[in-house]
């Protein structure tokens, strides 16, 4: 116990607290459909324009956050409006994003900072969070939740059944538009936790494992953001104990948790 | 009265072909058609026109008395299988429900009304033993059941299905069928209901729709699955050979049915190769 509040003393440790917890909500319930909609691969692209983005940012001395922001947004409404397949087209994908991450190679070398600036970007640095990240990240976060709340029901029906739900009059493109903007947004928000190569530990990891562990859409739901939330605060926690890098800590148990799960259902197929 | 579908003078096209070349029919509420004719001869792409997901190049398709539309809820849709379904993991009830008004904006609520609806869609094919089970474990039949529960969610007075009995095997084809024709008698339904093979529905259907070189016959079995209309419409020389029952299309020795689908497979290898 003292030593809980030995940690929760420093207020580094208060702010990553509070910006992963954010975070984690808003990655695991967005993720969520990311993975419904086979689209995992399209939100880890993203981050790699992303990269770019927050390099470039950087290299014109604005926020990387911004930079970050500016590009996925375009990534993601670019990916939406091109239509549906091309969202799920992995080769094309694969292509955009190592372009992006060359991109950012080069922003980098222009800007001459630091190895430390491109690990943070690369690899997340939630330790050295301040509070104006975190107003920004709430603020984004309260956004992105607010549109998605008011697409869900559309997403989900256009995310299960394409086909139907076009002839119901739902309009297909503006709303995986719509959806990958507000990925664009999570991917943003998750790059400050865990970084540009580690936002599936967030997005895709806890939305998998609540899938596999409930077939209830409003228990799956809630269940991927706990998730997310537990296994960013618990990497918090460990990363304080053993002085390892958090990301690590919340990849492995993000890692553990989903197989797991996948052991678990197995193990319920075969019994 | 009005008819439930009215195509007058209808030209359709699809990636620059004319797969409907100026067709005139009507369908009477109430009917189950049966819609047949090769792979490519435009059996699906006529009903994304009806659903108003494709416009004619020329001519005028009516639903009820109204142009068709997209989002027009007295239809109810099964689309044509390809691939899998989404969302795996997704157990059948949350499926059905996805499609409750969810071309609304907000969020997926399972309200009273919607649970009630799921359910009497659930109850009416049988299907409420699948609904507590993931998509993942149910049979080709299972899954076809759901989504005509779909189909059926907000009562719709036509029922467009597109080859359901596709990749089932022939007592679920059998079953599915009777369900089907089970439902239009309770409800008076339409039902235009597209089908590789013409005799599982022999004992369903009042009319046949048998379309080819784009243009359509419509008319009883009799008229339509006769050898100068099918000879007209596969552009072919065709026989019809009728045993115990069973209707039997033969042209060139084969079963031109099962001849033009495998040609058409043919075709398409060759503009892929191209």
């Amino acid at each position: 116990m003292p030593r809980v509040r030995e940690m929760l003393a420093y207020s580094f440790m208060q702010n990553a607290f509070a910006a992963s917890g954010i975070v984690a909500v808003l990655a695991g319930l967005v993720g969520f459909f990311l993975v419904l909609r086979a689209q995992s691969f399209a939100g880890h692209a993203l981050s790699h324009i992303g990269f770019a983005g927050a390099t470039g940012a950087a290299l014109l001395g604005a926020p990387p956050l911004a930079g970050m922001l500016a590009f996925t947004l375009a990534g993601g409404v670019l990916m939406g409006a091109l239509g549906e397949q091309v969202a799920q087209r992995d080769v094309a994908i694969g292509v955009v994003l190592s372009l992006a991450l060359g991109l950012g190679v080069l922003f980098l070398h222009f800007f001459t900072s630091s190895a430390a600036q491109a690990t943070s970007l690369l690899f997340g640095n939630v330790l050295g969070v301040d509070g104006g990240t975190i107003r920004a990240l709430l603020v984004l976060a309260v956004v992105g939740l607010a549109a998605l709340a008011a697409i869900a029901r559309p997403l989900l029906f256009a995310s299960l059944h394409p086909e139907l739900a076009e002839a119901k009059g739902v309009n297909l493109r503006l709303v995986a538009m719509l959806f990958l903007a507000i990925a664009a947004l999570a991917v943003a928000e998750a790059s400050q936790i865990v970084g540009v190569l580690l936002v599936f530990t967030l997005m895709v990891g806890p939305p998998a494992t609540a899938q596999m562990l409930s077939t209830r859409f409003w228990t799956a739901l809630p269940l991927a953001a706990l998730l997310a939330l537990a296994e960013a605060w618990a990497g918090l926690v460990l990363a304080y104990a053993t002085d390892w890098p958090t990301s690590f800590w919340i990849t492995a148990l993000s890692g553990a948790a989903y197989g797991l799960a996948a052991l678990g259902q197995r193990r319920a197929a075969a019994g | 009265m009005t008819s439930a579908i009215r195509l007058t003078g209808v030209r359709l096209g699809l990636a620059g072909r004319m797969v409907l070349n100026g067709i005139d029919l009507a369908i009477e509420p109430g009917e189950f058609i049966g819609v047949l004719g090769p792979n490519g001869a435009g059996k699906t792409t006529l009903m994304r026109a009806i659903l108003g997901l494709i416009a004619p190049a020329s001519g005028s398709i009516e639903v009820f008395g109204t142009p068709a539309k997209p989002g027009n809820p007295a239809i109810g849709y099964l689309p044509q299988l390809r691939g899998g379904l989404g969302a795996p993991r997704l157990r059948g009830r949350d499926f059905v429900a996805a499609a409750c008004d969810g071309q609304r904006f907000g969020l997926p609520l399972l309200d009273r009304g919607t649970a009630r609806a799921v359910t009497a869609a659930l109850a009416a094919v049988g299907a409420e033993a699948l609904a507590d089970r993931p998509i993942a474990a149910l049979s080709g039949g299972e899954r076809q059941r759901l989504l005509l529960a779909q189909a059926l969610l907000g009562a719709p007075r036509l029922l467009l299905l597109d080859e359901p009995l596709i990749s089932l095997d022939p007592r679920r084809q059998e079953e599915l069928v009777a369900l089907v024709r089970r439902l239009q008698l309770r409800s008076g339904v339409t039902v235009l209901f597209s089908a590789h093979d013409l005799n599982p529905l022999l004992g369903a259907l009042d009319r046949v729709l048998y379309l080819g070189a784009g243009e359509a016959a419509l008319g009883t079995v009799d008229q339509v699955i006769t050898a100068p209309v099918l000879s007209r419409l596969y552009g072919t020389a065709i026989e019809v050979a009728r045993v115990h029952g069973r209707v039997f299309v033969l042209g060139g020795g084969a079963e031109a049915e099962r001849e033009a689908h495998r040609h058409e497979a043919h075709d398409h290898h060759h503009a892929a190769g191209a």
